[in-house]
């Protein structure tokens, strides 16, 4: 009986003590973000999707086209072409398409690029109203990107 | 059973739970038979998010499968991570340096923390509590910012390599970590304060949902599960992979068996989690985080190999069956909360229905991983 009427005065009064936690709150910084108001800033190792990464010197991409990032893809997101200019030395990207429908953002394609001629993105706002607009052709983007 | 609607009726009816129900946490789906309020039977119904993982395997090089393994077990990515890369190294025998095994500890227990956290909120708010889910993201949210700096994701995790891990962790991260246990250290009595002592939250918890020991043995429970029903089993303790040996860490085990044993061994891992970190912390060697001249290309010889590791709800293995190619022939996954859920229909039999919830709650279910 005794221990009936104990459990009902301490059972109240942990009830007290969680909602002296909560109202404290009432009283402290709001810690949420209004998001599309405000924004945080992306750290800098965040993965996006990936972008061609241009050459300072002849504004051209980084890419020597060896196929490694494709093959390298679990998801076969990658379709890249490359021809041999006339004249020239090495191979010289003219096709470099992304499906990011398919991709799962893992950057294995990253990691095996050794001229480091692919790099993630920050975009991560991305909405499209159609499939098609996640098929990104990445050389028009660089070119757009100055 | 209630005596009181046996007489009334004497018939029994199915109830759908799921597969759209905010209690099972995803898509699965549990078919009750009732009598009234009471469960009569209960059968999960699996398979609504099954994606192939295994198969997916069979067709992909050894290193592809790596952001799969983070897919499964979305809230426990890292260890699932772990997992896999140790089967791997072990089986190709790929040394890994040093440094990389323990930022391997540091960010899988961070992981383990935020699991455990998401459990806290998500099962409090089972039993009808909302506010503690939002005081768990709250520090939760802190180890996703830590994580994504260090990983560059915030839920499927693809970190670790073969040989090592993908980046090296920074000053920076370092700081925030030992900044982050401080202010968990802090919050811990508040939790308790908030929820472990709450007279409502003791009632709908203590000696509900009996599990036994011998229970967990028959359906291979393992996990906190186990370790609530007083089997002492964790496996970085007592099959230590990595280097979790040089830690100094307890496995805490309750010997009631109800679902207030299972909340609190979770409580107690993230304390414990907590003393890793700051041994892993303090002990991080200097030195590369990858091993140099790991081949791109791994072929494990011929054979079969078996690793496993604990994750946040029990012990993970794969088996891995390697004919000498660059792609598995066989990868068998063995997901610790399918053997979990797998004592519901036993153990929920004659409980009520919120009863029931609760005991599903506290066995901690993440469906993909059931599906795999």
């Amino acid at each position: 009986m005794i221990d009936y009427f104990k459990e009902i005065i301490s059972g109240t009064w942990s009830l007290f003590v969680g909602m002296a936690i909560t109202i404290r709150y009432f009283f402290q910084p709001v810690v949420t973000v209004q998001y599309p108001h405000e924004t945080l800033p992306m750290p800098p190792r965040f993965r996006g999707h990936i972008d061609l990464v241009k050459d300072e010197e002849s504004g051209q991409s980084k890419c020597i086209v060896c196929g490694m990032c494709q093959k390298a893809c679990p998801s076969g997101c990658i379709t890249l072409a490359g021809e041999k200019p006339e004249g020239g030395k090495g191979k010289v990207l003219t096709k470099y398409i992304l499906d990011f429908t398919k991709c799962s953002l893992c950057g294995l394609c990253v990691e095996s690029c050794k001229p480091e001629a692919i790099a993630f993105s920050r975009d991560y706002n991305l909405a499209g109203l159609n499939r098609n607009d996640y098929v990104f052709d990445l050389i028009k983007r660089m070119e757009e990107r100055n | 059973m209630s005596a009181f609607a046996q007489s009334q009726t004497n018939e029994t009816f199915v109830l759908n739970l799921g597969p759209q129900h905010p209690a099972t946490h995803g898509v699965l789906r549990v078919k009750l038979v009732m009598d009234g309020e009471y469960v009569v039977e209960a059968e999960p119904v699996l398979g609504y998010i099954h994606r192939m993982h295994e198969k997916m395997g069979e067709n992909r090089t050894w290193a592809q499968f790596l952001p799969n393994t983070g897919r499964m077990d979305y809230l426990h990515a890292l260890a699932f991570n772990h997992g896999y890369v140790t089967a791997v190294e072990r089986a190709a025998g790929i040394e890994v340096a040093e440094r990389a095994e323990y930022i391997r500890v540091i960010t899988n227990e961070l992981n383990r923390i935020s699991s455990h956290l998401l459990w806290f909120g998500a099962f409090v708010l089972d039993l009808g509590g909302f506010s503690p889910l939002l005081y768990a993201f709250d520090d939760r949210e802190h180890i996703l910012d830590l994580l994504e700096s260090v990983t560059g994701s915030r839920l499927t995790y693809c970190y670790y390599r073969f040989g090592g891990v993908y980046n090296d962790i920074d000053d920076g991260f370092l700081a925030g970590t030992t900044a982050f246990i401080k202010r968990l250290r802090d919050r811990m009595p508040m939790y308790h304060n908030l929820v472990t002592k709450n007279i409502i939250m003791m009632k709908r918890l203590e000696g509900i949902g009996p599990v036994s020991a011998e229970m967990c043995r028959k359906y291979g429970a393992t996990g906190p599960v186990a370790r609530g029903s007083g089997i002492d089993f964790d496996l970085r303790k007592h099959e230590p992979y990595s280097v979790y040996s040089e830690f100094d860490f307890e496995v805490p085990v309750y010997t009631e068996c109800d679902s207030m044993a299972r909340y609190m061994v979770r409580m107690d891992e993230i304390e414990q989690s907590m003393r890793i970190i700051e041994q892993a912390v303090a002990k991080l060697p200097d030195g590369p985080f990858m091993t140099p001249k790991v081949s791109k290309i791994v072929k494990p010889p011929k054979g079969d190999y078996y690793n496993a590791v604990e994750t946040a709800r029990g012990s993970f293995g794969i088996r891995l069956v390697s004919d000498g190619t660059n792609t598995p022939y066989r990868l068998k996954l063995r997901s610790p909360t399918f053997s979990n859920l797998s004592l519901f229909g036993e153990a929920s039999r004659g409980m009520l229905l919120p009863d029931a919830l609760a005991l599903m709650g506290s066995l901690d279910l993440v469906i993909p991983e059931i599906d795999r």
